[in-house]
């Protein structure tokens, strides 16, 4: 076992790591923006938007999202819209967590009890605001757990858009075991690494969860 | 004219009709008790005088204005009108003070430091202004229900509507929650109350009003309308909460 060869890869290890962690991030934001319009469409009374979402939501669930990115990067293109692999990898991550991200908000929209809409109703409040003060809140901290959760899978799920070569990590571990012949190393590397973020964003979940989510839980 | 005016009002919930012609006046400064069996349609009522119900039939006039769910103004006149609830509803994940002022902050075009005296104020009117920054989860029930009365009363209503503000809670926290109501009604709040103490009824109201099946079954002065029940339905309820 010899992990010396590596070293020389320092940087294409790190600017994998990054573009990672970008993918993730966009992925993670686009979809989750996704997810609470998603999830109000499904619980409004306009169902053309209704089956909209709800075709989106079970093609995303139920292929293989390796075959999305694909079918971003490669198929697009014959109808006139080309994206760079970066770009079709976070378009394709974030219509995939959109799609988990729209099931786990409405979770946690039906999670609070009309009481509470009404209430805020009673006081004058416009529905944006209903929605924005009183509902959105407790709702997310109520789905959060199940947030998380999905984003360790889309963090991990990156390691696809290696396929159309996006340049995130597991595509800079197959070049340098191109280069090296050193499977094992290079392999067993970027999963201590890939395990290492994980951990990272596990710490600043529970930091997140701490400071955003201060009030006490009901009993 | 009297600040509420119930015409002929029917309500049904699918084929149920829940209210079957129900008229009703309140004057301005005037607390109305609103007694009767359980569904017998007090909260439905009560529900529709803000316009969280519709109606289907006869009218609601507030201030002289026709109250239903479309009206242009509706958000404006719920300002105005204050409804407390039995389950308190108070907003988990904000303490006292934002409970009180997020919508005075979110329509009435005050500061935050206002908001903050304004929080104070009212709360010392229900007598917790030592919790304006607990969490409504640390309070006992009696403390989230007068919380949920001072978050009202920083709208500076109109008229209060109450829907058995008391039912949910212990014996020993009720009174704390009715001597609340009892100085809003002296300070000459306008009420309408759904209620089981009688006790209550008795003292405070200026009219009594039992609703049977839908209807205003048989109405007056508490004192009369205890003491001489016109109808056997009054009659047999009376016997049945003693
Ligand atoms: N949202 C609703 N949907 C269907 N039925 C309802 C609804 N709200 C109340 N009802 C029915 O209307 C009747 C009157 O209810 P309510 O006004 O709550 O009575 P009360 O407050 O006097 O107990 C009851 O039979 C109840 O089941
Ligand atoms: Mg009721």
């Amino acid at each position: 076992m010899n992990f010396q060869p590596l070293w020389r890869y320092q940087d294409q290890l790190i600017e994998g790591v990054l573009i990672t962690l970008a993918l993730t991030l966009v992925a993670a934001i686009v979809g989750l923006v996704i997810g609470v319009a998603g999830a109000v469409a499904l619980r409004g009374n306009f169902r053309p938007a209704r089956m909209l979402v709800r075709s989106y939501i079970e093609l995303f669930r139920n292929t293989p999202s390796l075959i999305q990115i694909f079918l971003i990067f490669f198929v697009l293109p014959s109808f006139g819209l080309k994206l760079p692999a970066f770009e079709s990898a976070a378009v394709a991550l974030s219509l995939y967590f959109g799609a988990y991200s729209v099931e786990i908000v409405r979770a946690g929209l039906d999670s609070i009890p009309k009481s509470q809409i009404e209430a805020g109703q009673c006081l004058g409040l416009t529905g944006w605001q209903v929605f924005r003060h009183i509902v959105l809140p407790p709702a997310m901290r109520n789905v959060y757990p199940a947030f998380t959760s999905q984003f360790v899978l889309l963090l991990l799920g990156t390691s696809l858009a290696s396929q159309v070569a996006a340049g995130e990590l597991f595509h800079v571990a197959s070049f340098i075991e191109s280069r090296t012949y050193r499977s094992f190393e290079v392999y067993a590397a970027i999963c201590v690494i890939y395990f290492a973020l994980v951990m990272a964003f596990k710490a600043l979940f529970a930091v997140i969860d701490a400071t955003a989510f201060r009030w006490p839980r009901r009993q | 004219m009297a600040l509420v005016e119930i015409r002929d009002v029917y309500k049904k919930f699918g084929h149920v009709e829940v209210l079957k012609g129900v008229s009703l006046d309140v004057a301005e400064g005037e607390i109305v008790t609103i007694i009767g069996r359980s569904g017998s349609g007090k909260s439905t009522l009560l529900r529709c005088i803000n316009a969280l119900e519709t109606i289907e039939g006869g009218e609601i006039r507030v201030e002289g204005r026709q109250i239903h769910a479309k009206m242009p103004d509706l958000r404006q006149f719920r300002q105005r009108v204050g409804i407390v609830f039995q389950a308190f509803n108070l907003f988990p994940h904000l303490n006292v003070e934002r409970n009180v002022t997020l919508a005075p902050l979110l329509t009435g075009g005050i500061g935050k430091a206002e908001a903050r005296a304004l929080a104070e104020d009212v709360l010392t009117r229900v007598g917790l202004a030592d919790k304006i920054d607990a969490w409504p989860e640390q309070l006992s029930g009696g403390q989230q229900q007068r919380v949920a009365i001072a978050r009202c009363l920083a709208m500076k209503p109109h008229l209060m509507l109450f829907d058995e503000v008391t039912s949910a809670l212990d014996p020993e926290l009720v009174g704390e929650v009715l001597k609340v109501m009892e100085a809003m009604a002296r300070q000459g709040m306008t009420m309408i109350l759904v209620t089981h103490e009688m006790g209550f009824a008795r003292n405070v109201a200026n009219r009594i009003v039992f609703m049977h099946q839908g209807r205003v079954w048989e109405e007056g002065p508490p004192a009369e309308l205890f003491a001489h029940p016109k109808t056997p339905e009054l009659k047999s309820f009376i016997a049945s909460v003693k």
